[in-house]
């Protein structure tokens, strides 16, 4: 059995004696004896780290990693420089606290400030918080900042992402707050009905950019519908588009949020990643979780303290503007160290190869009959096709290459080209699908 | 010390990136961004040494103890470290075919099997991502109940006043009426208070058991009991379970619903703020609830709260745990908690005679000291106190909570410290305490040895500056 404990048993028998304790069971005198337990069952006994380290990596065993992954729909295989891995995996870094103590704590606090400040850059808004759980939760909490007494309904394009859709739906709920879809047309959000759905209690239109098939919304046109109903403009974006795409600044958003993890955070299946969200300066009281500022010390030397903190559970308790406390602070260094490491060029660059991917592999794709892309519009680095046989038998075609095929979506596949397939890969992915197509 | 755009020069940087491989395709100009992209320009080495000196300005559990009171900071496992990296977990996409994530599948069942054997729950939902997001869904099951039983009049949750702040923000979150539960002199729940409080409008209750100030209260199979006479739902705040794992269970307890730290509990690392995991665990007549994702659980749930957030949580991190608990077992769990409640009454009893504590009798895995006299005395305030222990170079312990505790500092040692790291840093707190006694002004300057000293929070909030500014 592995133990953490440093004591032997000898030591903690001799530590009870100078309390005045006999034994163990003491110390639990003030649990009633009805529910008491002498030993808990359902859990096996410990094993040494040999042991389980095996079971582990036998568990780990009986995944599948693919070689070449052509499926994103909100999780994204970007390279992660092994700068990245090696800052993150510093033990300092890893293992403290929320830095409540400020004098020992700089770094950490000064690694927020910068991350803060990167995500300012990206997104071109005025304050970023220090971050939030993941895209889909910042996108829910971003709404639940736009509402006031009088504007109380929340509004989302149903062309975003379904676990982005569902959580604003649950947080919606949880308020007693009205949540309202804005249909889909063509595969954007139906701008027409938008303007009709809109009225005076409207507090917030939520609309992601690229949506969830891929498609470039006309975020320009939505954030003016938004505002001429007095409503608050809600972007949801993919930070490496940033790279290219125009900034939620640009497009007239009060808010943007966005799931961090194409910065260098790995798929995991699913988690960890991390929300970001900014905003505007007239909307920084109104920012969820912990935030860095900086300031000075008693000698005089610039330092950074977690700050505006009169909105935060601690203080105000019912009062919160959110319960945020814990948030995902080492995933947001690792979106800070890879935005770093790549530098402004090479998050340019990693844009212009998913994108310049992406529409190589749409063009062949295309080429082959029975496939052909559902929409017309334009598109990042995702797409949907049609498909002439079923998904399931493309899908196993292209596993016997190691291939992990699109996303199955109604009627088609959700495809995504990420900088790290490469022209050889996409056309073994083309040469197999037209294989198992004409057979 | 630097920020790092200040070390930023044009042209420095790695290409971590090909040339491409294809034909060039034109973005719209509508679309193409326009603002400049300013990101740090650095060499890898520089970029290395850079968070090599914010590294040295940080303290981990690496770096020496911290007691740091209801934030149980044990040791984190390495080996739960190389477990979550390895590319059978880390590299699999979210939205893979079923057969291909049979591993990943088998892990959340394992983990979710051994963490209701734990808390006595029947099911275990995997998708918080940490405590007050766990406490939030918890809510929320507890809301949907009521809505399904058609008893929404239901709008009040009772909260004791020594309950985390998260508590009370959650509540509201989940459109409840918040009562609070005042203390009792012993820091237990005030029992005439509490029967006060029960009518057909509650809800629920919650609570942290053993309570933030270091006691179980013996009341609580009354508590419960009283509560759901009154035809609410029991909500355990599983902030405090290092101190009972396999020696009692929520479920045991009464509690119907109850979230988990495994940052805390189940040896995770903070990351110095996260990523945590906050599973919630129910009861079967709350299962039908829980959450599901929207792309990896097709079907409909009709039931469901919904999600609260996307895929099934923070997998990396429960992978973690489950390594945790694994290496421990079943006895292993046991000792643990015990182990963590014995060094906590070890340390209580060796500080008592230098600072009073808060309440004198045996705790749980934490405990409070109390400056409330000390500040009328001398001026020496429970900051004063924490500041002078960072040049004794060990963590504070959580200052000024719970609230019910005046200038309080709040110590949980954990089980991972030896006898001799304890006997350390009570001879630490005697040092001060000889300083108080001595020169107690010179309290107010510490700390002096750390890279900075007291900062300006009053200045930072009043004229906030959230980010660098490019000239």
């Amino acid at each position: 059995m592995g133990s953490y404990i440093p004591t032997t048993p000898a030591e903690r028998q001799e530590m009870l004696r100078e309390i005045g304790l006999i034994n163990i069971k003491q110390l639990y005198s003030d649990v009633p004896s009805e529910v008491l337990l002498d030993q808990l069952t359902g859990v096996p006994e410990g094993k040494s780290e040999l042991e389980v380290v095996q079971t582990m990596e036998a568990m780990a065993g009986k995944n599948r990693v693919f070689k070449t992954i052509l499926r994103g729909a909100g999780a994204y295989d970007h390279y992660i420089p092994a700068i990245v891995d090696s800052v993150t995996s510093r033990e300092e870094l890893s293992t403290t606290y929320t830095p409540y103590q400020a004098e020992i704590s700089q770094g950490v606090l000064q690694s927020i400030f910068e991350y803060q400040t990167m995500i300012c850059e990206l997104t071109g808004m005025d304050v970023s918080n220090a971050s939030m759980y993941d895209g889909a939760s910042s996108a829910a909490e971003a709404a639940m900042m736009c509402l006031t007494r009088k504007k109380t309904k929340v509004y989302a394009a149903s062309t975003a992402h379904p676990d982005t859709l569902s959580t604003i739906r649950t947080y919606c709920w949880g308020r007693d707050i009205s949540f309202e879809l804005i249909p889909e047309k063509d595969g954007l959000a139906d701008k027409e009905a938008l303007s009709a759905m809109l009225d005076e209690e409207a507090a917030c239109v939520y609309l992601q950019q690229p949506n969830f098939w891929g498609l470039l919304e006309d975020a320009e046109a939505v954030s003016e519908i938004t505002h001429a109903a007095g409503a608050k403009m809600i972007m949801g974006v993919n930070p490496i588009s940033l790279g290219m795409l125009k900034t939620p600044r640009e497009c007239g958003a009060d808010i943007a949020v966005g799931e961090g993890q194409p910065l260098g955070i790995p798929l995991s299946f699913g988690g960890p990643y991390v929300g970001f969200m900014a905003t505007k300066q007239d909307m920084v009281r109104l920012l969820p979780g912990r935030i860095v500022g900086e300031t000075k010390d008693n000698r005089g030397q610039r330092a950074f303290v977690l700050t505006l903190q009169a909105r935060e559970q601690h203080i105000r308790r019912e009062k919160a503007s959110s319960n945020v406390c814990s948030n995902q602070a080492l995933c947001a260094m690792r979106t800070a160290v890879y935005m770093t490491a790549m530098g402004p060029q090479g998050l340019q660059r990693a844009a212009e190869l998913c994108f310049d991917k992406a529409h190589y592999f749409a063009d062949q794709l295309c080429k082959i009959p029975g496939f052909k892309r559902m929409h017309d519009s334009d598109f990042f680095h995702e797409f949907v096709t049609t498909l002439p046989i079923p998904a399931q038998k493309i899908q196993a075609a292209l596993m016997h290459h190691d291939i992990l095929a699109g996303l199955p979506v109604e009627d088609g596949m959700l495809w995504c080209v990420t900088e790290k397939v490469t022209k050889e890969q996409l056309d073994l992915a083309l040469q197999t699908i037209r294989g198992v197509c004409s057979k | 010390m630097k920020l790092i755009f200040e070390l930023s020069t044009p042209g420095h940087g790695m290409q971590y990136l090909p040339q491409s491989d294809v034909p060039k395709t034109e973005l719209p100009e509508k679309f193409r961004r326009k603002q400049a992209l300013r990101l740090p320009e650095m060499s890898e080495t520089d970029v290395s040494r850079h968070y090599a000196r914010l590294a040295k300005q940080a303290f981990g559990v690496c770096s020496g103890f911290y007691p740091l009171g209801s934030c149980t900071m044990k040791y984190n496992p390495r080996v739960n470290e190389r477990v979550a990296s390895l590319p059978g977990f880390a590299a699999v996409h979210p939205l893979q075919p079923k057969e291909t994530v049979e591993g990943c599948l088998e892990a959340i069942d394992t983990v979710q099997s051994l963490l209701c054997a734990v808390t006595g729950m029947d099911a275990m939902s995997m998708q918080p991502a940490a405590g007050a997001h766990g406490e939030y869904l918890g809510l929320l099951l507890i809301k949907k109940y009521l809505e399904k039983t058609g008893q929404t009049h239901r709008k009040r949750i009772l909260i004791p006043d020594s309950a985390h702040g998260t508590n009370p923000a959650s509540a509201v979150m989940a459109d409840f009426d918040v009562v609070n539960i005042p203390s009792a002199p012993n820091g237990c729940v005030d029992m005439e208070a509490f029967k006060k409080a029960l009518d057909g409008n509650v809800a629920g209750l919650m609570l942290t058991n053993p309570n933030t100030v270091g006691l179980f209260d013996p009341n609580i199979l009354e508590i419960t009991r009283l509560i759901h006479e009154s035809g609410g739902l029991c909500y355990y705040d599983g902030a405090n379970l290092n101190a009972i794992m396999g020696h009692v269970r929520p479920g045991d307890m009464g509690f119907d619903v109850v979230h988990l730290n495994l940052h805390k509990t189940f040896s995770t690392p903070h990351g110095g703020g996260g990523p945590g995991s906050g599973p919630v665990g129910c009861k079967d007549i709350l299962k039908e609830f829980l959450p599901k994702s929207a792309l990896g659980e097709p079907g409909d749930h009709p039931d469901s709260v919904g999600q609260i957030r996307s895929f099934y949580g923070n997998f990396g991190i429960y992978i973690r745990a489950l390594t945790y608990i694994l290496t421990l077992g079943a006895q292993g769990l046991r000792d643990a908690s015990s182990t963590a409640v014995l060094n906590a009454n070890y340390m209580m009893h060796k500080l008592k005679d230098v600072f009073p504590v808060a309440y004198d009798q045996i705790c749980m895995h934490e405990f409070i000291l109390t400056l409330e006299d000390e500040k009328k005395r001398s001026g020496v305030t429970a900051l004063d106190v924490a500041k002078a222990l960072l040049d004794e170079g060990m963590h504070p312990p959580t200052m000024y909570f719970p609230l019910v505790v005046h200038e309080a500092l709040m110590l949980e040692p954990t089980e991972t410290e030896s006898r001799e790291t304890l006997d350390a840093a009570v001879e630490s707190f005697k040092r001060i305490r000889q300083k108080i006694d001595t020169a107690p002004e010179a309290l107010h300057e510490c700390p002096v040895t750390t890279p900075i000293g007291r900062p300006d929070e009053v200045g930072a909030a009043r004229n906030p500056v959230l980010r660098y500014q490019y000239e």
